[in-house]
């Protein structure tokens, strides 16, 4: 009976269950929430406030948390490494019109799934020094959760995209409600920093996916169906391809973030609270990338093909351009989300050279990405929570003070540098081994993203922490203590094994990756023969 | 268990700073010292074993990366090559590590000193045992981190967090050249392991590189690479060459390491002397047989070499700092065993290698006695008369000096071993290469030859003033550092006594395997040369042999024997460490040049330096236009920072202002918004709370249109 009652779940429900597990905790707070005590004037009791901001936060820990021990079952018990295919597939039907509520993992998605169930209680862990309205708070990044896992378990193309533009909703108000102070003049109008930051990055990506939504209407009205499985086996045209490939390029282009269109992150980083820059960072870009993979390459072949080397030439520019603009920032958060967007470009690049090396090593520098920058905003939240301020001339010498500190902070700090034996090595490396296949000149100019890399994060580091301790302010600035410790070594734990050790998620990414070379080269040679 | 003669630094490591926690620092000193005292035990057994056994053999851990085609061990590579690195960098690191307790006894730093000690020998050994490209580029970058670590260890000193930001960076620069370097290796040959690429290219197999139609004799082989179509073992020798420029410190490159001083002095002994920077001539033997067959490469080799062994003389004449003198003596014979093994003398280059170990890290422990007797001046001109205080020291400098000034009588040899230190044998067997190169038409031969020479000597010229400066004549130190001179301890004193007998006897003791009449079956096929593959008789053998472990034959062509065409050129492979070289007929005076320039500089060093007082103006005089040029380092930090530095920071200051801000932002979002200001200015309200109004206004929306599309569209199926 117990087998039964496995296998259906097996077969069925597993990714809906890990998708709206989160949703579920929302739900829990917004009841409590709902609930409260008020008193005569129609106000929350202070004291039940208090009570159902730590049923929030612990609710909060406990679905994220729970999620991830789902997501770790799923994928010990259910998922089967060596297949390339689509598997845990849930397939029910919904809209009618070849539109259905289609779930589904592989390869390229499996490991963001756990990567994001992985950062989402380290997420909740690093929101505590939040005090502004924590239940909402906590539902916004449960929703999140959801909204994110949905968009990498989505089979169906509509599916995916309600997925994919609600994300950017809870992420909106992240930054624009809990952000950080601070005034900024936006069309004629004075408003705090964190809201224009809000809506460049509303503007931006909600821009870039109204084409996304067009390109998909075309695509279901000619295809009749939106099951992303049977779009990726349907030969679209080659002239329409590019017209497709063109309106999905705008929305992920903006999510990765892409030169030029990469001026939000900044922004939205350092507005951003702590929390909200880390699941940017290490998840919300990542989406993106995974579009690419998903949609882009397989779908549009000939047109990825064609359009390689425009891509092939923003990614440079990204890695060439913002690691000059890292070198001059005076601004802890901007520094990290400027090589962000250079580490993304390491991404792009090698996705579209079509390789092996290529599309496994942009996979993996997602996930190495989501593990190292999402540690670096931790550490300038640690330091942001303590002093209050981002400046990067406001600290120095606190390697005196914070021995730990400037341990995980070195750490991560090479990371980001590519060292290897740190997990930023290998999906750099092999990008620029991918991209070296297809033509040095792209390898060379990447390249250089590897000395300035070196520059800009030792700059950092050596401006943070080394010298003498000489601010009054630092001069009792207490060490990391056991809950950063956790969140930092968590993370420090991945980028280590998976720098040495990098083979169990490269093995992940083999089996689809080397389906979808196969299928794109098939692709390509069929438009070759015509 | 040969890995732990690797794994024992990493453990030391990791434990100095929780022992220091637990049993104070003396016990994380003890514990590190420990560890690599039994890692050098276990070197020089495995040397016994595999370069005088001849034992060669990799040992393989576990996968590293592996992605399609590209892949990547963790291995423990044990030929002569390794094996005789691995005995440098675990004697002189031991030596080191047991100076150290001596020499940090006072600092507050110790267990992190000693950690990051052992961090660097690992990642040291991690380089010199690897058995692919990426291995060695893990080790590569991981003596860059050590490194950038132990030169600003002091970190509240502004020069030394600068100097090690600027080894990093320009290490970054020189990897630039080695990354892609290894990119090129692996497009071509689909593979990084030594064995593989090696084989292909002594056995002259065909490569058919990544997407190409048809594959060719990888001798002949030309790439395109930046649009431009190049012999391929040229291009990849020249790239990985630059990587070895840059972990060398090599003329254009070298700007790193006058700056790396900063550092602990038993650090530059260790790192900054013996072992990191000579990772670059380790690189280019591992490769030999990509030099030998890409001679503009190795001409390329040469011409730099030669270039820094009398760039960095020159300015070592005009130092004052101590350290800075060893450093450029450093550089200088760097310089040496490159255009040695530009030549093809890698027996030569390692076996200079090998000594300048001994002698230079000597040298470098020695000015780090007299730094710390001397209440940490490093001011030669500040010193003087040093000798009564520190008499045993005084030996030992002198004893490094006679080593590196290459104190030896030319042309005697008895029992078949010539008379001399250990830089006298190994310098003389370089020079002699370079000439036999020139002779045999090889590129910058006699230019070699002739740098060499001038630059030895001005080696013993600025060696033996370091000497006569600070040892002898009138003492100029204050009285309180007269009468009291820090005691040197006998923990300071022991490491030097090994060092001192190596760079007395090294040279002769080794002669016979590294460059005499053992050479071929000490080295057992580590390094190549291409002379040695000429005769028929080698082809057969050989090339089938290595072509067998070629596995993979999408890549390795079916080379067998048939492709052994060798180039006329291969002949002019001149006297590799193979080779012996007493066959070679010199003119007489080529023998004894490097004596005489050594009793030339020797001579005018005395002349100048002890003859009343030693300060007074040589040659040449302050003021004048060459002594600028040498004291200011031929400018070079000044246009690197005029057409490098500063133009980088300023563009990046320019793309974000003017190309983020104006640009981007201004046309962009921008621009857009003062365009619809009075819809703008009502989203303010957001932060009252109204946020939630507009998030449901925006599902609303998103579900409006697709429920739009849906009836609208629905008639498509």
């Amino acid at each position: 009976m117990n087998d039964l009652l496995a296998e259906s779940l097996a077969s069925q429900h597993w990714l809906s269950l890990l998708t709206f597990l989160p949703l579920v905790g929302a739900a829990a707070i917004a009841l409590r929430q709902a609930m409260a005590r008020r008193g005569a004037d129609g106000e929350i009791l202070a004291k039940d406030q208090a009570q159902i901001d730590t049923v929030a936060r612990t609710v909060a820990m406990l679905f994220t948390v729970g999620a991830f021990v789902v997501s770790v079952f799923v994928y010990v018990a259910y998922y089967d490494p060596s297949f390339g295919g689509y598997q845990l597939v849930e397939h029910i039907e919904w809209l009618g019109g070849g539109v259905s509520y289609k779930m589904g993992v592989d390869g390229i998605s499996i490991l963001f799934v756990l990567l994001t169930t992985f950062v989402m209680p380290i997420c909740i862990a690093a929101s505590k020094t939040i005090e502004k309205r924590v239940p909402e708070y906590m539902i916004a990044f449960l929703v999140m959760e959801t909204l994110i896992l949905g968009v990498f378990c989505a089979l169906d193309l509509l599916v995916f995209y309600l997925f994919f533009e609600g994300s950017l909703i809870p992420m909106f108000l992240i930054i624009g409600v809990w952000g950080s102070k601070g005034v900024k003049e936006f069309g004629g109008v004075s408003m705090p920093s964190r809201v224009y930051a809000a809506i460049k990055f509303f503007l931006y990506t909600l821009l870039g996916s109204v084409f996304m939504l067009i390109a998909i209407l075309w695509m279901w009205r000619y295809a009749g169906t939106t099951d992303i499985h049977a779009l990726q086996q349907t030969a679209f045209p080659a002239g329409a391809q590019k017209w497709l490939w063109v309106a999905f390029f705008a929305s992920f282009a903006v999510k990765m973030p892409m030169w030029p269109v990469h001026t939000w992150l900044p922004d939205a980083h350092v507005q951003a609270p702590t929390a909200g820059s880390v699941v940017l960072a290490a998840i919300l870009l990542k989406m993106g990338g995974y579009g690419f993979l998903r949609f882009s390459l397989p779908m549009f072949p000939i047109a990825s093909a064609d359009f390689a080397p425009f891509v092939y030439a923003l990614s440079i520019i990204a890695i060439i351009y913002t690691s000059l603009v890292a070198l001059a920032q005076e601004d802890m958060k901007k520094l990290i989300a400027y090589s962000s967007v250079a580490h993304m470009g390491f991404v792009t690049m090698g996705i579209f050279t079509g390789t092996s090396q290529g599309i496994e090593g942009g996979l993996f520098q997602m996930l190495s990405h989501g593990f190292i920058s999402g540690a670096l905003f931790l550490c300038v939240g640690v330091l942001y929570d303590r002093i209050h301020t981002r400046e990067i001339a406001a600290y120095g010498g606190l390697v005196h003070r914070m021995p730990f500190y400037a341990f995980l902070f070195l750490f991560f700090t090479m990371g980001n540098v590519g060292l290897p034996g740190v997990s930023g090595f290998v999906g750099e490396f092999l990008t620029m081994a991918g991209a070296f296949k297809v033509n040095s000149w792209i390898a060379f100019f990447a390249a250089f993203g590897v000395i300035l890399s070196a520059a800009y994060a030792l700059r950092l580091y050596r401006q943070v922490m080394y010298g003498e301790l000489t601010k009054d302010k630092l001069m009792a600035i207490p060490d990391v203590d056991a809950r950063e410790i956790v969140m930092l070594g968590l993370l420090m734990i991945f980028a280590l094994a998976l720098g040495v050790y990098p083979k169990p998620a490269l093995d992940v990414f083999a089996p689809s990756v080397d389906g979808l070379i196969a299928s794109f080269d098939a692709a390509l040679a069929a438009a070759g023969a015509h | 268990m040969e890995p732990f003669v690797v794994l024992l630094p990493l453990f030391g490591a990791l434990l100095a700073m929780p022992i220091a926690r637990v049993g104070g620092p003396r016990a994380a000193e003890i514990v590190t010292t420990a560890l690599l005292g039994l890692a050098c035990i276990q070197a020089w057994f495995l040397f016994a074993d595999v370069a005088l056994g001849g034992n060669a053999r990799t040992i393989s851990l576990f996968t590293w990366i592996s992605s399609g085609d590209f892949f990547a061990d963790w291995a423990v590579r044990l030929d002569t090559l390794s094996a005789v690195m691995l005995v440098v960098v675990n004697t002189v690191s031991f030596l080191v590590h047991a100076y150290s307790i001596g020499y940090m006894h006072d600092d507050g730093g110790r267990p992190r000193f000693f950690a990051y000690l052992s961090l660097f020998t690992f990642a040291m050994l991690c380089l010199v045992t690897a058995d692919n490209f990426l291995q060695l580029f893990f080790g590569w970058e991981g003596v860059g981190l050590a490194s950038y670590l132990l030169i600003g260890f002091w970190f509240k000193k502004k020069s030394a967090n600068d100097a090690a930001i600027k080894a990093f960076v320009v290490n970054r620069v020189g990897d630039f050249g080695f990354a892609l370097g290894i990119f090129c290796v692996f497009y071509v040959f689909g593979s990084l392991r030594f064995d593989e690429v090696f084989s292909a290219v002594a056995t002259n197999g065909v490569v058919t590189p990544w997407g190409a139609s048809a594959g060719a004799p990888i001798r002949e082989l030309t790439i395109t690479f930046l649009n431009w179509d190049f012999h391929a073992l040229t291009v990849m020798s020249v790239l990985l060459f630059i990587g070895a420029m840059g972990k060398s410190a090599q003329f254009l490159l070298h700007t790193w390491l006058p700056d790396a001083m900063e550092g602990p002095t038993p650090v530059s002994a260790l790192i900054h002397a013996a072992t990191m920077v000579t990772a670059g001539v380790f690189l280019v033997c591992r490769c030999s047989v990509f030099f030998e067959y890409a001679p503009d490469a190795a001409a390329l080799v040469t011409l730099v070499g030669a270039t820094t062994a009398f760039f960095a003389a020159t300015v070592g004449l005009l130092q004052d700092d101590i350290k800075k003198i060893v450093a450029y003596s450093t550089c200088s014979q760097l310089g040496y065993m490159f255009f040695a093994a530009g030549v093809g003398a890698y027996g030569a280059a390692m076996f200079h290698l090998f000594t300048h170990a001994f002698f230079k890290a000597l040298l470098f422990l020695g000015s780090g006695a007299v730094i710390h007797g001397m209440h940490h001046e490093q001011d030669i001109k500040k010193m003087g008369g040093v000798k009564s205080l520190l008499p045993l020291t005084h030996l030992l400098m002198v004893v490094g000096t006679i080593a590196i000034t290459g104190v030896g009588i030319p042309e005697l040899k008895i029992g078949g071993l010539p008379v001399g230190t250990a830089g006298f044998v190994s310098k003389d067997m370089i020079l002699e290469s370079a000439f036999a190169a020139g002779e045999a038409g090889k590129a910058f031969g006699y230019y070699a030859f002739a740098l060499g020479i001038l630059a030895a000597v001005m080696t013993a010229f600025y060696s033996w003033r370091l000497i006569f400066i600070t040892f002898w004549g009138p003492s100029r130190l204050p009285e309180a550092v007269k009468k009291h001179p820090h005691d040197v301890p006998n923990v300071m004193l022991w490491p030097l006594v090994p060092l001192a007998i190596g760079a007395l006897f090294a040279g002769m003791a080794f002669y016979k395997d590294f460059i005499g009449s053992n050479a071929a079956q000490f080295w057992n096929g580590a390094l190549y040369s291409a002379a040695d593959h000429a005769s028929p008789a080698h082809e057969s053998t050989d090339g089938r042999s290595h072509g067998a472990g070629a596995p993979d034959a999408a890549h390795e062509g079916t080379a067998g024997g048939e492709g052994e065409r060798e180039s006329a050129g291969a002949h002019e492979g001149g006297n590799e460490g193979g080779h012996e070289n007493e066959t070679l007929e010199f003119p007489g005076w080529v023998l004894w040049a490097p004596f005489w320039a050594m009793v030339f500089g020797t001579g005018a060093a005395a002349f100048q330096y002890l003859r009343g007082d030693p300060l007074k103006p040589g040659l040449l005089r302050p003021g004048g236009m060459i002594y600028a040029f040498l004291k200011n380092k031929w400018y070079f930090d000044e246009i690197y920072d005029f057409l490098l530095v500063k133009p980088a920071l300023a563009i990046g200051r320019f793309l974000w202002i003017d190309g983020d801000g104006k640009t981007i932002d201004g046309v962009g979002p921008d621009g857009i918004a003062s365009t619809v200001a009075a819809s703008a200015r009502r989203i303010v309200k957001v932060q009252s709370g109204y946020m939630y109004h507009y998030a449901f206004v925006m599902l609303v929306g998103i579900a409006a249109l697709i429920t739009f599309i849906f009836f609208r569209l629905g008639g498509a199926q």
